[in-house]
């Protein structure tokens, strides 16, 4: 290191200034490269087409005591044909872990084989780990038609 | 022909003087005691981890990696292309056993105390890359796009999802959006073939650069023995035919594997279908999976996943972290409470795994 030189304030000033600017470079030149990296690893939010209802077949499709599972935008929904001859559309997703549900016509329940979650027909949940029931749709019979939209 | 190899061989030394490198490997000798055999475990791990290069390279000259066309893919590989059913047991073989035998080498390293000083960087550089397999085997799990590993993901990456603050942007990271969809596959096939395979390989070669500089750790009771009287193997040739030999072995049991239960393919992923029964993670992530089974959905304020996985996180932080909170063995003292925890994850691991397995 110059001895002389390093006793001068206004060197000193001069070396800190110019390392300032290095930094402020260097950050900048950091910031520029990685930014556009983590924006390009960020998936793009696609356009989602707003669905309200979804039509989901012909009322005879689904057998009294059998189930149907149809897409409703991009979300499974599960239809069941009950004993009763009702129709109960309710969200398939199963509210622990992400799974999807299914029918048990044997124990008349909706069960989950992932963590073995359990809900009733009107998909309340009733043993296992799942948090919250099924979110519930609404079923219309219209001309033959089952229409399933969302609960208003 | 022998006088062109040691012309060659002059050639070379001449320039970049292998001499030293010689002399150092023939300088170089592995403990010989009552627990050598745990030495051998980190050489297997290796081994696979090649036959996981070697094999992963040969299935990607057939492997499509979209959703449209992977399940097709890996059929073709089975059905049409010679040999190609037994490039991807042995690929989903080696997998396994490769996990397994980097479970035996952690926790034998880990029982010996061996991460004591000066071998600190040694441990956590193998800790960074065991949680990679782990990693490896989840990316590569999803890969074939059957309905096991789509549900297997859903699930683990829902996990991911709870985990408080950085959870919801990491899972929607790892997904390429909200739910497992094709773009899910895009990026785990990336991670599984480039990106780890990258990392991995960086952090395995300062790992081997450790253990060559530093040398095979020996057990803290052989410290009270004379130098003179501590018994010794060359590395060159001796250790390491004994590895080749073990290696030769290992092939062998991996080849009976893939031929005898080759790997399967199931049903292809169905985002419409419903999960199906019995549905279970590969066993090495079956005891947290089950830890998880018997959490009760709320424990006092939170909900019972989210208090397993910090607990998990927690666990797995300290274990990172054993050569900085265990002094003693760094003094050369005697630690009994690395025993007990150690005693305890083991059967901690092995109990979850078999109630995991018996409760399907």
């Amino acid at each position: 290191m110059d001895q002389i030189g390093s006793n001068k304030p206004e060197k000193k000033d001069r070396r800190d200034f110019l390392k300032f600017l290095l930094s402020l470079g260097l950050t900048g030149f950091g910031v520029a490269t990685i930014y556009p990296v983590i924006s390009f690893l960020k998936p793009p939010k696609q356009a989602e087409v707003e669905v309200n209802s979804v039509v989901a077949g012909k009322l005879d499709d689904i057998k009294t005591g059998e189930s149907k599972i149809i897409r409703f935008g991009n979300k499974p929904v599960i239809i069941i044909h009950t004993e009763d001859d009702k129709f109960r559309a309710l969200s398939a997703t199963c509210t622990h872990l992400d799974c999807t549900v299914q029918y048990k016509k044997d124990e008349k329940i909706i069960w989950c084989a992932c963590h073995n979650g359990k809900y009733d027909l009107y998909g309340k949940n009733i043993s296992g780990p799942p948090p919250r029931p099924l979110d519930k749709f609404k079923v219309v019979i219209k001309n033959d038609e089952l229409i399933v939209s969302k609960e208003a | 022909m022998k006088n062109q190899t040691k012309k060659f061989y002059d050639w070379v030394d001449s320039r970049v003087q292998l001499g030293d490198l010689v002399a150092f490997m023939s300088k170089k000798y592995v403990p010989v005691h009552s627990r050598s055999i745990w030495y051998y475990f980190g050489g297997v791990s290796l081994f696979f981890f090649i036959i996981q290069v070697v094999t992963g390279i040969l299935l990607l000259f057939y492997y499509k990696g979209s959703s449209d066309l992977a399940y097709e893919s890996i059929r073709f590989i089975m059905s049409k292309v010679q040999f190609g059913w037994l490039i991807r047991s042995m690929h989903s073989w080696s997998a396994n056993l490769f996990i397994l035998s980097v479970f035996i080498h952690m926790f034998s390293v880990y029982f010996e105390k061996s991460y004591r000083k000066p071998r600190e960087m040694t441990w956590i550089s193998g800790m960074f890359m065991f949680v990679l397999a782990l990693a490896f085997g989840f990316s590569g799990y999803l890969l074939p796009w059957n309905e096991l590993a789509y549900f297997a993901t859903k699930v683990g990456t829902d996990i991911v999802g709870a985990v408080p603050v950085v959870g919801e942007p990491l899972k929607y990271f790892l997904r390429g959006g909200d739910d497992v969809t094709g773009a899910t596959l895009s990026r785990f096939f990336g991670f599984h073939v480039a990106l780890f395979p990258g990392i991995f390989t960086f952090l395995l070669m300062l790992h081997l650069l450790l253990v060559q500089r530093q040398g095979m750790s020996e057990p803290m009771h052989l410290k009270i023995i004379a130098k003179a009287e501590k018994k010794t193997m060359p590395f060159f040739p001796n250790f390491m035919l004994r590895d080749l030999l073990l290696w030769l072995i290992v092939l062998n049991v991996l080849a009976i594997l893939a031929v005898f239960f080759p790997a399967e393919l199931g049903l292809k992923a169905d985002p419409l279908a419903s999960a199906p029964a019995g549905i279970q993670p590969e066993w090495y992530f079956l005891f947290m999976f089950q830890t998880l089974k018997f959490l009760p959905a709320h424990v006092w304020f939170i909900e019972g996943e989210v208090l397993g996985i910090l607990l998990f996180g927690l666990a797995g932080l300290l274990w990172l972290l054993v050569p900085v909170w265990d002094r003693k063995s760094s003094r050369g003292q005697q630690n009994r409470w690395i025993n007990y925890i150690g005693i305890f994850s083991v059967l901690f691991i092995i109990i979850l795994t078999i109630i995991g397995w018996v409760l399907k």
